[in-house]
């Protein structure tokens, strides 16, 4: 038993250290933003609330222009702390289309918490045909959805056992809006976001960078994998004013979204969280128990 | 099934129903005072909890079904809305989700034990079988379930495994046609695929009843390898076994846990948090990671590569010739029993097959692991080696090994290296036996 434990672990760990070893040579993906500091990383994490509201504000003010959140309901807000009067005032504001009433037609009315967040547009060939034939991605689970990709599984091991979540989806969306911008892009900022294709030398591939140049109708952000992004940079200085009076930088708008969004992507992370602290709480006691029921019954076996 | 005789119940009511239907009598027997061998160690849990998970993802599966709706247009958003309304939604799908995971995991250790210590060899053969049919029809259970949410990765996956088909000569196209219920991955194919994911779960059930009562027959094989030469040999099943299953059980719920509540998403793909869009093709096509040894395989095959060339380049496109040799590496493990030439089961008393076996297991994991990698160098080449070294620790090595390998001096009885001082087999059950103590 104990041989051949051993000869698995020294398998796993030779598997895993060629897992390790391939992330480095692997250049097929774009390099990935530092990982950004969040609240609701680690075993007890929470979404930081306050982070979270300022980053409402900013999807609000800047974001739901043009992408929509078709997942959340506003009534969903009492997680973030909200009272119930603030999220019918919150609702309010907007315009929902309601119907057919009992003539048959379509009218409006305000929101109410039992919405969804209103969609910027009627419908996705609405928001293609406005945005130049592509529409912008819903943000409801932006979060998850850009944690890192493949061959993840041996990158993220630690990550994984530090319960790392979604941060580096997160710490993504953060970076792309915050720092990923950039209007006279060097050649190291290309190197992020057009690696180093397999087989090319490193001249072939730096005079293939130098000669690059923008796509029309996109924009340079070195987070985005491939360089061109479609959406111009949507944040500046004091492009919303936080109610907090938190200094609004492209930075720290990056970093709050990017809490808002993720908390979007899965509101119920805490109560998971919580859960899983009393469910192997639990587990640790019974497999205590267990251990003594085990050797007591097997006291008298020679084996 | 047993020799046992009916223990004489005391409850009249218990004894009422059982000279009738002798449930109390079959339980007593097979779980009660069932003999197993005394040396099994840790390894031997995993078949427990296999049954354990099968039973979890069948409980959560139907009631997940309940909130679920099969259609293209709202499949991904039923399950956001179970994550996000429905009570304890998201604790449900999370143990579905990485239940999946945690089934191979445990299975897959539960077949290495098999051909670690030999337990696929005479009288087991048939057990063995069961056991790989299982694994074929988990492989597809999982598969369609993974299409079920209608992600990104479940509509591209879906369609790439439902085109290996085309492959086959004459019937292939129709046999596409008829898996997608029209000319392309649509609202069919996804209810047809929620109707067998449906289905096959009580289909595995069926095959574990047959692979328990084969069990049951021909009984527990152990780390030695040797049949149990009597009653010194044995303990019954309550209370040894009862209470070694659930400490093993309560180890693995923890593992389990700890994924479920710190870690739902680690082992699943970020791009199926996106809704299908049959217009953007992802990146990088992956299949779940259960599935990346068999893809590799599969990959393997592309013209140019000599083996191929050999083997089927003169009567088999690359695309075929990598759906056999898929296909072909599952029932290559059907026909161990018969590949493995040795006398000898366990490969404690196997000196060289012993470590032929471990680097199957090392083989196997570079193989899942390359599998999740993008099809360029060097990829290209580790997968075609490893794809090789498997049929090669099967075809050749197995049988080879055997005939020529010098086996260990088995003991007389699993009770005897206790018992007995000196000599090698001795310092390995004494070993053993710590362990159990740990």
């Amino acid at each position: 038993m104990r041989k051949l434990g051993l000869s698995i672990a020294t398998a796993a760990l030779v598997a895993f250290g060629a897992g390790q070893a391939s992330q480095e040579a692997a250049a097929a993906s774009a390099a990935h933003p530092p990982q950004g500091d969040f609240g609701f990383t680690g075993f007890f994490g929470k979404f930081d609330r306050d982070a979270a509201q300022r980053g409402l504000q900013v999807y609000v003010g800047v974001c739901a222009s043009c992408h929509g959140l078709d997942l959340i309901r506003y009534r969903e807000l009492s997680g973030l702390g909200y009272s119930e009067e603030q999220i019918k005032a919150f609702a309010a504001q907007f315009e929902v289309t309601d119907g057919p009433n009992e003539d048959g037609d379509m009218f409006t009315r305000p929101g109410e918490p039992k919405d969804r967040f209103v969609n910027p547009y009627r419908n996705v060939q609405e928001a293609a045909a406005i945005n130049g034939g592509k529409a912008p991605p819903d943000l409801s689970l932006i979060v998850k959805a850009r944690a890192h990709g493949l061959g993840s599984i041996g990158a993220n091991f630690l990550d994984m056992l530090q319960g790392g979540e979604f941060a580096t989806g997160a710490s993504y969306v953060s970076a792309l809006l915050g720092t990923g911008y950039v209007e006279e892009p060097t050649l190291d900022d290309k190197k992020l976001c057009k690696p180093q294709p397999a087989g090319k030398s490193q001249e072939d591939w730096e005079a293939e960078l130098n000669a690059w140049s923008l796509p029309p109708g996109t924009y340079f952000n070195k987070w985005f994998p491939g360089c061109a992004i479609g959406m111009p940079n949507p944040l500046y200085d004091d492009a919303v004013e936080y109610t907090d009076g938190t200094a609004a930088t492209p930075e720290q708008m990056g970093q709050d979204v990017a809490e808002f969004l993720a908390w979007a992507s899965e509101p119920s992370m805490e109560a998971r969280k919580e859960t899983g602290i009393a469910v192997l709480l639990f587990l640790a006691v019974f497999t205590g128990i267990m251990i003594a029921v085990k050797r007591q019954t097997w006291a008298n076996v020679k084996h | 099934m047993s020799d046992h005789p009916a223990p004489n119940f005391k409850n009249p009511v218990i004894r009422w129903v059982d000279s009738r239907l002798p449930v109390f009598s079959y339980v007593h027997a097979e779980y009660g005072v069932f003999p197993m061998p005394k040396n099994l160690n840790y390894f031997w849990n995993f078949g427990a909890l296999a049954m354990v998970v099968l039973v979890t993802m069948i409980v959560t599966g139907i009631i997940l079904a309940m909130q679920y709706t099969p259609h293209v247009d709202h499949a991904f958003v039923s399950v956001e809305r179970m994550m996000r309304d429905v009570n304890s939604g998201w604790l449900l799908r999370y143990i579905h989700m990485n239940g999946a995971s945690m089934f191979f995991i445990v299975v897959y250790i539960h077949i290495f034990r098999g051909m670690y210590y030999g337990s696929y060899k005479a009288p087991r053969e048939l057990l063995w079988i069961l056991g790989v049919i299982i694994l074929v029809l988990m492989m597809g259970t999982a598969f369609m379930g993974y299409v079920l949410p209608w992600g990104q990765m479940s509509f591209w996956g879906a369609t790439v495994i439902t085109n290996l088909f085309s492959a086959i000569p004459l019937v292939g196209d129709y046999i596409v046609t008829l898996l997608w219920g029209g000319f392309s991955v649509d609202n069919p194919t996804l209810n047809r695929f929620f109707a067998l994911h449906y289905l096959l779960p009580f289909v595995i059930v069926g095959v574990v009843a047959l692979h328990v009562v084969a069990l049951h027959v021909t009984k527990s094989n152990n780390p030695d390898g040797i049949e149990p030469r009597g009653p010194q040999d044995t303990v019954p099943f309550h209370p040894y076994f009862t209470a070694k299953d659930t400490l093993g059980l309560a180890v693995f719920l923890m593992v389990f846990a700890f994924f479920v509540f710190f870690a739902p998403n680690y082992m699943g793909h970020p791009d199926n948090y996106i809704e299908a869009d049959p217009l953007v093709t992802p990146a990088h096509i992956v299949p779940e990671w259960y599935f990346l040894p068999f893809y590799a395989i599969l990959r393997s095959f592309v013209d140019g590569w000599w083996v191929h060339e050999i083997f089927f380049g003169w009567w088999a496109t690359a695309k075929l010739a990598g759906v056999l040799a898929m296909f072909g590496s599952l029932i290559i493990l059907a026909l161990l029993p018969w590949l493995d030439t040795s006398k000898v089961r366990s490969c404690r008393y196997r000196p060289i097959y012993k470590w032929a076996t471990i680097l199957f297991l090392i083989n196997f994991i570079v193989l899942g692991w390359v599998g999740g990698k993008p099809a360029e160098e060097p990829y290209v080449t580790i997968a075609q080696g490893t794809t090789m070294y498997y049929f090669f620790h099967f075809l050749i090595l197995t049988p080879l090994i055997g005939w020529i390998e010098r086996p260990k001096p088995l003991p007389a009885s699993i009770s005897e290296p206790v018992l007995k001082a000196g000599g090698g087999a001795q310092i390995a059950g004494a070993t053993a036996a710590k362990m159990e103590k740990a």
